[in-house]
């Protein structure tokens, strides 16, 4: 397997604070990575930095066979991945509709074929076009979560960072989403690389993951692994049991 | 133990025949359709489908519905205060101080240009007369009693500097912080990771049971709900279709429950593609 996706000690500083510490991993092309890890642990850090939204300090990062560093990022870099947000209010311009939000990204890099691709996009995402016009700031937060879906698939990139993109969706439009990427990466050979804390989305979606802790990955495991309880981290371990529901008392 | 704080005989909320709509350009949006219910000192929880109105239900309910939309019911009231008639001044002091409503958006509820500590202190001392070290010492411990690791530095932070697990705490104790009778809580452990939801979760508990607060509880998770509250509403399409003990849920009998229940990925089944919904018109009348 050619690999789609190499990070190298990569290392991320606000000040003093290391939210990145040295991460290394390589993901195959077409490969689902997974990961977890307690709020603050660097995650969304890790998908900002392969994104260039975030600056990384040292470190090397290669997508396709390219190498990149800061936050310099070619058009090139952006039909080749795409990133899903975990704060879709954040992410999308509420004063925009949804149809600028989908034309954009098409016209930057010079679809033609917008109509149909648009109203295609649209469908996937089980919105239909009355959603078109629609202000996102007059989408409910599971809507707004779609469109940022949407969008992301829209230039048929080859790498996905999706930072928690269902965990603001109820469990059917959530079956939906996953049942949708899952067959976007069957037709178009993509790579995933997802951020979740849900275990269960994870196992589904995920052949491998790495749990993350203060900055560091502190393991890398087969799905298989939750399964059989395979691992050595005791954070993995308290995700398991914290995922089995509340206990009161 | 539930506190039999109250005074009056009214429940802490009464919700009767709620409706929001919202004007567009492609013809109205009945966003909530005839919603009632009544809350004691408990844990209600609501789930539902993606934009069946679980989030204008509870911004109703707090006033914080957009200008433009329309709202009527037929009761609206905390405690014995009719909130629909109530004077907007006096809804503005209520909010925040006794109702007080966890947004389902944190980092676009949170001031983007004040840092978290700053504005947890500014909330207080809207409400309460309270020195300013004074205030920001009840942040500081608030911000650790949602399991901030680092309350120091996270008080000097502005909301973009936060990851979201933390934006999402910070706003919980914002909300928090001046003891709210009553807690809407929209979507409050969506960005946390499994461990700090049980801790925040539990913190939510206490209130109910020591300081007879009312929570709302708004969640898609359906595991965390069926284990955590007492009762549960299911909205579909700006209705309550359903209601049920919380610890019931399985026995739910209306199909998008149902459904609901059965398409979630578990560790170990092995079900691609997961079943999904087939959603009939009449579940939407
Ligand atoms: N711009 C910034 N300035 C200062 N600190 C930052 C900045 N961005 C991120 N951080 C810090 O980096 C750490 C990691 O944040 P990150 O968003 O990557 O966490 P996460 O693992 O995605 O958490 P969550 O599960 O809560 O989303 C946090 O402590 C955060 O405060
Ligand atoms: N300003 C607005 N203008 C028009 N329609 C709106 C507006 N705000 C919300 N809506 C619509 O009202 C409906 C209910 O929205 P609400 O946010 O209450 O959904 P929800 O149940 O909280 O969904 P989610 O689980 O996705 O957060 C949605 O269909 C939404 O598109
Ligand atoms: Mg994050
Ligand atoms: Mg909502």
């Amino acid at each position: 397997m050619t690999s789609a996706l190499s990070i190298r000690d990569m290392v991320v500083t606000y000040d003093e604070f290391a939210a990145l510490d040295h991460v290394s991993f390589d993901i195959g092309t077409g490969e689902s990575f997974g990961i977890v890890g307690e709020s603050g642990s660097g995650k969304s850090t890790l998908l900002r930095a392969i994104s260039g939204l975030a600056s990384f300090d040292q470190g090397t990062l290669s997508v396709a066979g390219r190498s990149y560093s800061g936050r310099k990022r070619d058009k090139e870099f952006y039909r080749t991945v795409q990133m899903v947000f975990q704060d879709p209010y954040g992410s999308l311009h509420p004063r925009q509709t949804v149809d600028r939000l989908l034309l954009e990204p098409l016209v930057i890099h010079g679809f033609t074929d917008i109509e149909t691709r648009i109203n295609r996009a649209l469908d996937e995402v089980g919105l239909g076009s009355g959603f078109r016009f629609r202000y996102s700031h007059q989408l409910s937060g599971g809507q707004r979560q779609r469109i940022a879906i949407a969008r992301a698939l829209i230039l048929e990139p080859k790498i996905l960072l999706l930072d928690e993109p269902t965990s603001a969706l109820d469990a059917s439009i959530q079956a939906e989403i996953l049942n949708l990427l899952e067959q976007a990466r069957r037709d178009r050979n993509l790579t995933f690389v997802m951020v979740s804390h849900d275990l269960g989305v994870i196992s589904h979606m995920c052949e491998r993951l790495a749990v993350m802790k203060t900055g560091k990955v502190v393991e890398t495991v087969p799905r298989k692994a939750l399964e059989n309880r395979e691992f050595s981290a005791e954070y993995t371990r308290q995700l398991l049991v914290a995922s089995e529901g509340f206990r009161r008392g | 133990m539930r506190m039999a704080k109250q005074v009056s005989k009214a429940p802490l909320l009464t919700v009767e025949d709620l409706r929001v709509t919202f004007p567009t350009r492609t013809g109205d949006v009945q966003a909530v359709r005839g919603v009632s219910f009544a809350l004691g000192r408990e844990r209600l929880g609501i789930v539902g489908e993606s934009g069946s109105g679980k989030s204008q239900t509870g911004r109703a309910i707090m006033g914080l519905t957009p200008g433009h939309a329309k709202i009527s019911a037929r009761k609206l009231a905390f405690g014995d205060r009719d909130l629909l008639t109530m004077p907007a001044r006096e809804r503005r002091q209520l909010r925040g101080k006794q109702v007080a409503m966890i947004l389902q958006d944190p980092k676009y509820s949170l001031n983007p240009v004040m840092t978290i500590g700053r504005q947890i202190v500014e909330t207080l001392r809207t409400h309460e007369r309270i020195s300013t070290s004074a205030a920001k010492a009840r942040a500081l411990a608030m911000l650790e009693a949602v399991q901030i690791s680092d309350p120091e530095r996270v008080f000097s932070l502005y909301p973009h500097e936060v990851s979201g697990g933390m934006g999402q705490r910070a706003m919980i104790a914002m909300m928090l912080v001046c003891g709210p009778e009553l807690l809407i809580a929209d979507e409050p452990t969506s960005a946390l990771d499994v461990t700090v939801q049980l801790e925040v979760l539990g913190i939510l508990d206490k209130l109910v049971a020591d300081r007879g607060m009312g929570l709302i509880f708004i969640s898609h998770d359906l595991r965390l709900v069926s284990s955590f509250c007492d009762r549960v509403i299911v909205m579909y399409a700006g209705r309550i279709v359903e209601e049920l003990p919380a610890a019931n849920l399985s026995d739910a009998q209306h199909p998008y429950t149902r459904g609901l229940l059965n398409c979630l990925p578990t560790i170990g089944s092995d079900r691609h593609p997961l079943p999904v919904l087939d959603r009939k018109p009449e579940w939407a009348l």
